[in-house]
């Protein structure tokens, strides 16, 4: 059809639907009226009386193509909600067998022997805790980091540069978790355990730092690791929130005689706050859940403890991804009570993120 | 008249450090730095604490430079400065090291045994072995997966962007984003507890639950879907009102606008998204790890038999205690990485065509 001599404007679908007079020249005017098929409908007009807007559209046959094609749609997008129901429901259904038989607190406890027959004990809260300091680690590496990087692309370097920089960025995105496991185990392992020792040769009095070795795959490591996998997701959003500024407040600042960095702190960042916040959180759902780069830095153990330098640490998703070849029935089971507690803690950040995000829409637009 | 105004001409010029005093200082801080540190060794002797003190030196020195000649304000915008841009290169280093450990390490192994041989046969203490039957899970998995998502997920777009109204469609888009955020390894459990637990014991001969890379799809399409959705559900919002106006203006169906009109239009911009889901999905390792079991063997068959992926490979060989185990593992990751790397370049660079982009 010659979609282009009609210019699709409200009016002409009117005029179209309507069967009012054309000019003789308008040959558009034939495919319409004209339309064999089931699409058309002859008492269009006495339905909603109205010209044009939803009467110009076939809704006769609740199971014609349009209906199936809609009914198809309407499946998809619930997909996704039973899916997450799903999650809840059949993670529940594995679990909660396996929590009945746990001799020890299911909460409180640290062990994890599961797998003894007679007298099965775990707990997830060492693991909950190892989660919650690697993540911490990472996230307080990479937000500074991070912030400077999208102030860096959406102010700081030129715009062609900043194209190509962004992209550099977004390839950290693409390298898969597992390499990023096996290159900090195998090579960023050493530079860390250097570090370590001069970190608590320094600053030993520090209760972090306190441990006299050995040092390696700790704590440190598996947060700088994830540190560096957060750091695309946290740029990206950032900044999209900071691209967002009004030009009119960066600007009023600059007039004023601010210094570049004086317009940031005054006109950037407050604007961006929220935006900020939402960004961190969702960079903190994604750290929470990560685990086979974790599964190869951290050195294991279920211990609690305020060390971060020393040998060991362990977290929900690397003791699944570390424990499960050689798990029981009732080991399974264990596990997945214990990735449906890390299932809970990511929905409930990932909802406050939302929720701050769904607030003021107009950060975070594709990126998020 | 010329007594007042000469002097207040003269005084509006803000003193200013020359344009080659940031590089000055840079070189400075660089030569005092090895100088302190390195040969000194007062931080350690190491390359990276070095680097770390040289950039705290320029600081220190610009900053006081600064803020002698120029005052406090314009100091601290320098030192802010600096800081933005040493930020950039720091996130630049570990890419930077990645990409040049995979090909160090990787180089090793990268023959044509490994592309042609499965590790039948051989035990981690034996040299040769390869990543066929890897490759082969890996592209199967990642394959279906797709087959399965594509539709699920751009349906799900349609629905959210041209005929929801009212609670379901913000339902589905919130529960889209919430969707996002699933670790990979819930999802992999996920499919562990339902799939292979409840329903794989009904379909095979014996009644015992089996691992199969089927299994290892269905997670990655949990994954995947939310991705492609959101995605898509962007690309769709910028297909211009005017495209489907003058649609239906021809009295053609909605459905049929959306299949011939809306969706070739942002059809670029599916596939871009598509691709990048694709490309994470490949990479991924802790669901199928949990649910294709792993096996030395090839295994055409992702319905039947454990699988093997590149993934589960390298995880496998990186765990052994054996000199040929590690550079199996880099030689794959490399191989990984080259995959997904290709992808996702592939994927920005239709990005960069696409026409309705917002740049």
């Amino acid at each position: 059809m010659s979609q282009p001599s009609f210019p699709g404007s409200a009016e002409a679908a009117s005029a179209a639907s309507a069967d009012s007079p054309v000019t003789p020249s308008d040959s558009t005017s034939g495919p319409v009226d004209g339309r064999p098929g089931p699409s058309r409908r002859p008492s269009r007009n006495d339905r909603r009386g109205g010209p044009g807007g939803d009467v110009a559209l076939p809704r006769r046959r609740p199971f014609g193509q349009e209906g199936v094609f809609r009914l198809f749609s309407v499946a998809a997008g619930t997909t996704v909600v039973l899916i997450i129901i799903g999650i809840l429901v059949f993670l529940a259904i594995k679990a909660i067998p396996a929590i009945n038989a746990d001799k020890a607190n299911f909460f409180t406890g640290f062990e994890w022997f599961p797998d003894d027959p007679t007298n099965p004990q775990f707990g997830v809260a060492a693991l909950a805790f190892g989660t919650l300091v690697s993540s911490a680690i990472a996230l307080v590496i990479a937000v500074p980091v991070a912030i400077g990087i999208a102030l860096c692309l959406s102010h700081y370097a030129p715009r062609r540069l900043a194209t190509g920089l962004g992209f550099m960025i977004d390839l950290l995105a693409a390298v898969p978790s597992i390499v990023f496991g096996l290159w900090g185990r195998d090579y960023l392992v050493g530079p860390v355990r250097t570090f370590s020792g001069w970190l608590h040769h320094y600053f030993g009095w520090i209760p972090l730092f306190g441990s006299d070795g050995p040092y390696g795959k700790s704590f440190l490591l598996g947060g700088i690791v994830l540190a560096i996998m957060v750091l695309p997701i946290l740029t990206s959003l950032t900044r999209e929130v900071f691209r967002q500024t009004p030009k009119m407040n960066e600007e009023a600042a600059l007039a004023l005689g601010a210094t570049k960095w004086e317009m940031i702190r005054t006109a950037v960042l407050p604007y961006g706050r929220p935006g900020i916040i939402a960004s961190i959180m969702l960079g903190l759902g994604r750290a929470l859940g990560e685990t086979i780069a974790l599964a190869l830095t951290l050195g294991g153990g279920f211990l609690i403890g305020p060390d971060i330098i020393h040998n060991g640490g362990n977290s929900i998703a690397a003791n699944i991804a570390n424990k499960f070849g050689e798990a029981s029935d009732t080991g399974r089971g264990a596990l997945i009570a214990s990735g449906l507690v890390l299932f809970l803690i990511t929905l409930v950040v990932n909802l406050i993120a939302r929720a701050i995000v769904y607030r003021r829409r107009q950060f975070l637009g594709a990126a998020a | 008249m010329t007594a007042i105004t000469a002097p207040s001409a003269t005084h509006i010029q803000v003193r200013r450090l020359p344009f080659w005093a940031p590089y000055l200082v840079a070189v400075a801080a660089a030569v005092i730095a090895l100088l302190l540190f390195k040969t000194g060794k007062l931080l350690g002797g190491g390359w990276v604490l070095t680097a770390v003190g040289a950039v705290l030196l320029f600081l220190i020195i610009l900053g006081t430079a600064s803020g002698v000649v120029e005052g406090s304000r314009a100091a601290r915008n320098r030192v802010a400065t600096s800081l933005i841009y040493s930020a950039f290169v720091l996130a630049l280093l570990p890419l930077l090291s990645v990409v040049l450990t995979l090909i160090d390490k990787g180089r090793t192994r990268l023959d044509g045994a490994f592309f042609n041989n499965s590790m039948r046969n051989i035990t981690a203490f034996d040299s040769g072995g390869g990543a066929y039957h890897a490759i082969v899970g890996t592209l199967e998995q990642v394959g279906i997966a797709t087959l399965i998502t594509v539709p699920l997920g751009v349906g799900a777009a349609i629905y959210v962007v041209e005929y929801g109204r009212g609670w379901l469609a913000n339902y589905i888009r919130f529960f889209v984003d919430v969707m996002t955020g699933i670790p990979s390894i819930v999802a992999g459990l996920f499919i562990l507890a339902l799939w292979v637990l409840i329903i794989s014991p009904h379909l095979s001969a014996d009644g015992r639950p089996s691992y199969s890379g089927f299994a290892a799809s269905l997670a990655l399409a949990v994954l995947m879907l939310p991705t492609i959705a959101r995605s898509t559900e962007e690309m769709l919002r910028l297909v211009p009102a005017s495209l489907r106006e003058g649609s239906y203006a021809l009295g053609i169906a909605r459905w049929k606008t959306i299949m011939s009109i809306v969706v070739p239009t942002a059809l670029p911009g599916i596939v871009t998204g598509v691709m990048l889901a694709v490309a994470r999905a490949a990479g991924e390792t802790a669901p199928v790890l949990l649910v294709a079991g792993g096996s030395p063997l090839r295994n055409f068959n992702p319905f039947q038999q454990n699988q093997e992926s590149l993934s589960i490979y390298i995880y496998e060989q990186a765990s052994v205690a054996s000199k040929y185990g590690a550079p199996r593992a880099w030689t794959a990751a490399l191989t990984l990485v080259a995959l997904v790397l290709a992808l996702t370049i592939a994927a920005k660079l239709l990005a960069r065509r696409n026409k309705l982009n917002k740049g």
